[in-house]
């Protein structure tokens, strides 16, 4: 603090343009400029099967402030890759940056958004065991069974989207659900389009 | 050279005795070949000629396998300063510098040093030592989860698993820390996979198939419509960044700015990507860039953004930053397209090879002669200077040129963290490449003094000028140990006000000038301190002392510190405010 003051205009009197980007760095009119919609996103990724792969992931989503919706992980035809399946939720520009930052992990074979993809997930959702004819219904209803019951507790399992199995829960609410354990999504392409 | 005796085994405190007893049996003969022999085998088919750190129990075995290698180990009083010596080399010889460090703190004392490097893009390989593989998860003595420290911060680690591969694996990062998008990476060497035995020689350094990079020439269709609307502006600017320089295409960019008459801007990493006593060059710009940098930035209709993630000290807030430009974004590294500033024109690929693209595929110069003028109006109208009144106490930018005008014309600076920095930045003229080697993104204090052997040992014919604050090289200073070791002519210029001046700049400006905690009064005599390393300490206190101190540590063979005792309250200028408007940037404190 010397007070000493450089040559040139103060900032007050410099001609300062008018324009602004909004927080994604895009040109904007900010009379019209809307907010970002987030979207969910299935991402799919081949990877080498190697331990690490994993921690390395679901750190870079963590410290990019990325939201995980789910993240699953398991075996493949070639026995040396491991495929992900990794749901976000996420504006346009984040699953851009999502997808691009993944690429960048070493271990990634190929990484890409599957759009329209074949999604299921599997749960196991322990109901009261009070009304086993009215579990069975809702179990059969929603294409699961009953894998395990006694007098207390009915084990159901039930494969789905994520919606369905969403659905399926709030269903099974009025007879009292205990425990729900959910694998997260899986998804492949559609039909003879290839994943990865 | 003979063998280290093997009762210094004993010593080490981290082997159990199961294990000490392999590591003797496999230094007995010299045809026995080990996972340690594999690891230096690897480097030497790297070419790597020079490495820095610091012996430890469970890197021995490596230690140990150099003993007959002509790779020239520099021992660092510390492995912060090898990691910052390995980093500078990177950036001065454009190779991997690389660091041999043991387990346990010998891993985490690097940490600082690869985040660092992560930030700037440099490329550098740590070999870390690491306890036996049965013993990993047992809490054992020096061991630490050093791939889940370092994953975060390395573009890749590798936990060495086999004798057999784990020459492949120092190769690999070899590889990786060059190829693409340049940074640190990791092997980390369990000690039973450095002594276990192998007959297996480690291939050529290649990058995994998995690792992609972009092909060097971006889209041919992308290129011509940058380059029509680079053609068509009114208000051309470059922005050339650390990039530049890592893909050698300093050239290419200079005869592109030349030949269509586009103005330069650079980034703090890349000053000297553009020359700045040419006058297309408005020099750095952003936080405590220039007057001139800073309006051309505002000011520009189309932005032409070459190797640079546009860090916000550039851009300042990301609403105002260029807001009347069309963005042309170069980089190798797709995820920085519009990760800050979003890209009207992409273009993925090397730097030095897009450049020639846009060079061919320009129709015409832009029509910019009436926004050059205005440029060189700015030069004039918001100029770098400063006062001297001889009777006052020196002042910090004058040291610099000084210094500038004194040194070599390819002389490399390197630098500390903090308004010395800054100086270093603003006031010296950096005209040639891989002559600013700074800690530019993640503001390591005490970058300089380590930077600077690093700096000397890549370039030895080369004169090396390190700028330090007081407060910043009292976090390294033992590096002097290792410079006069080494006999490294090197200078460090000590920019003392007894402050973090930084600090107290920000104090004075943003907490109604509370100096807490920023006044350091209490270090030492920086001269008598260099004299006790067995370098040469100087001193000065007044103008009339100036040249005359430069004159002896330049003069002098081996490392000089000279203590210059600066203006206690000088604060860096310009200054836009974190987050500001880069348009507004202010050259007083009231301007805040």
């Amino acid at each position: 603090m010397t007070g000493e003051r450089m040559e040139g205009k103060a900032p007050v009197d410099r001609e300062i343009p008018s324009g602004r980007r909004n927080s994604q760095g895009i040109r904007i009119d900010p009379e019209t400029e809307a907010e970002l919609q987030e979207r969910r996103a299935v991402i799919s990724a081949l990877v080498d099967h190697e331990p690490g792969v994993l921690a390395n992931v679901s750190g870079l989503f963590a410290r990019r402030q990325l939201n995980i919706e789910s993240l699953t992980v398991g075996p493949t035809i070639d026995e040396s890759k491991a495929r992900m399946t990794i749901v976000v939720e996420e504006d346009e520009p984040g699953i851009e940056q999502a997808k691009r930052q993944l690429r960048k992990e070493v271990h990634a074979w190929s990484v890409r958004e599957v759009k329209g993809a074949i999604e299921r997930e599997l749960s196991l959702i322990k109901v009261s065991g009070d009304d086993p004819a009215g579990v069975t219904a809702v179990a059969e209803m929603y294409g699961g069974q009953a894998v395990q019951a006694n007098d207390e507790i009915i084990t159901v399992e039930l494969t789905g989207t994520e919606a369905d199995i969403d659905a399926a829960i709030r269903a099974f609410e009025q007879f009292g659900v205990h425990e729900v354990a959910r694998t997260g999504t899986a998804a492949l392409a559609s039909g003879t389009q290839s994943t990865t | 050279m003979s063998k280290p005796q093997k009762t210094t085994d004993t010593t080490d405190p981290s082997t159990e005795s199961q294990d000490l007893s392999e590591t003797k049996s496999e230094t007995t003969t010299e045809e026995q070949t080990t996972g340690a022999n594999s690891v230096v085998a690897a480097l030497e088919k790297a070419d790597v000629e020079i490495t820095f750190g610091v012996q430890g129990g469970a890197i021995m075995p490596v230690y140990d396998a150099m003993v007959d290698s002509d790779i020239h180990h520099v021992s660092m009083a510390h492995e912060q300063g090898a990691s910052h010596a390995a980093d500078a080399y990177g950036i001065v010889s454009g190779n991997p510098g690389v660091t041999i460090t043991t387990s346990g703190p010998g891993a985490t004392n690097l940490v600082t040093g690869i985040a660092d490097a992560n930030l700037d893009s440099d490329p550098i390989v740590s070999l870390t030592g690491q306890v036996p593989q049965d013993m990993v998860g047992n809490d054992a003595f020096q061991e630490t989860n050093t791939m889940g420290i370092t994953a975060p911060i390395t573009k890749a680690n590798i936990f060495s698993t086999n004798p057999d591969t784990v020459g492949d694996d120092i190769g690999t990062a070899i590889a990786l820390a060059a190829e693409g998008r340049q940074g640190p990476t990791l092997v980390d060497l369990p000690k039973n996979v450095t002594t276990g035995e192998t007959d297996v020689e480690p291939s050529i350094p290649t990058t995994p198939e998995s690792y992609q990079v972009p092909a060097p020439e971006a889209d041919s269709k992308a290129v011509r419509a940058a380059a029509e609307a680079l053609a068509g502006a009114d208000r051309p600017l470059i922005l050339s960044g650390g990039g530049v320089i890592k893909s050698e295409a300093s050239e290419e960019l200079r005869e592109f700015a030349i030949e269509y008459g586009i103005p330069v801007v650079t980034t703090m990493p890349g000053l000297g990507s553009f020359p700045e006593d040419t006058a297309l060059a408005m020099e750095m710009g952003g936080m405590h860039g220039t007057g001139y940098a800073n309006m051309s930035l505002s000011h520009c209709d189309v932005l032409l953004g070459v190797g640079t993630r546009f860090d916000d000290r550039l851009t300042g807030g990301i609403e105002t930053f260029a807001p009347e430009a069309e963005v042309i974004h170069v980089d190798i590294d797709p995820a920085e397209i519009s990760k800050n500033i979003h890209a009207d024109y992409p273009l993925i690929g090397d730097a030095g090879a897009v450049l020639k693209q846009l060079h061919d595929a320009m129709p015409k110069s832009p029509d910019a002669e009436a926004w050059r003028k205005r440029t060189q109006e700015w030069k004039a109208e918001y100029p770098m200077g400063y006062e001297t009144p001889q009777d006052e106490a020196i002042k910090p930018q004058f040291v610099v040129e000084a210094m500038d005008e004194a040194a070599a014309d390819d002389a490399i600076v390197t630098t500390g963290v903090g308004q010395h920095q800054m100086w270093a930045a603003q006031y010296w003229t950096y005209t040639e490449p891989r002559t600013w080697v700074s800690s530019n993104g993640l503001g390591t204090m005490g970058y300089g003094a380590p930077a600077a052997v690093g700096a000397k040992l890549a370039a030895a014919d080369t004169q090396v000028v390190a700028f330090e604050g007081d407060g910043s090289f009292l976090m390294t200073s033992q590096a002097i140990a290792p410079a006069v070791r080494e006999e490294l002519d090197i200078t460090i210029a000590i920019l003392n006000n007894s402050y973090v001046g930084m600090i107290r700049q920000w104090q004075d400006a943003f907490y109604d000038q509370r100096r807490y905690e920023s006044k350091w009064d209490w270090g030492p005599d920086f001269a008598s301190l260099a004299e006790a390393y067995g370098a040469q300490g100087l001193q000065a206190m007044a103008y009339d002392e100036v040249p005359e101190v430069i004159e002896e540590a330049f003069a002098y063979d081996g490392p000089s510190v000279i203590d210059f005792h600066i203006d206690q309250v000088a604060d860096v200028y310009p200054m836009v405010p974190s987050g500001g408007n880069n348009a507004e940037f202010a050259l007083e404190e009231d301007h805040l």
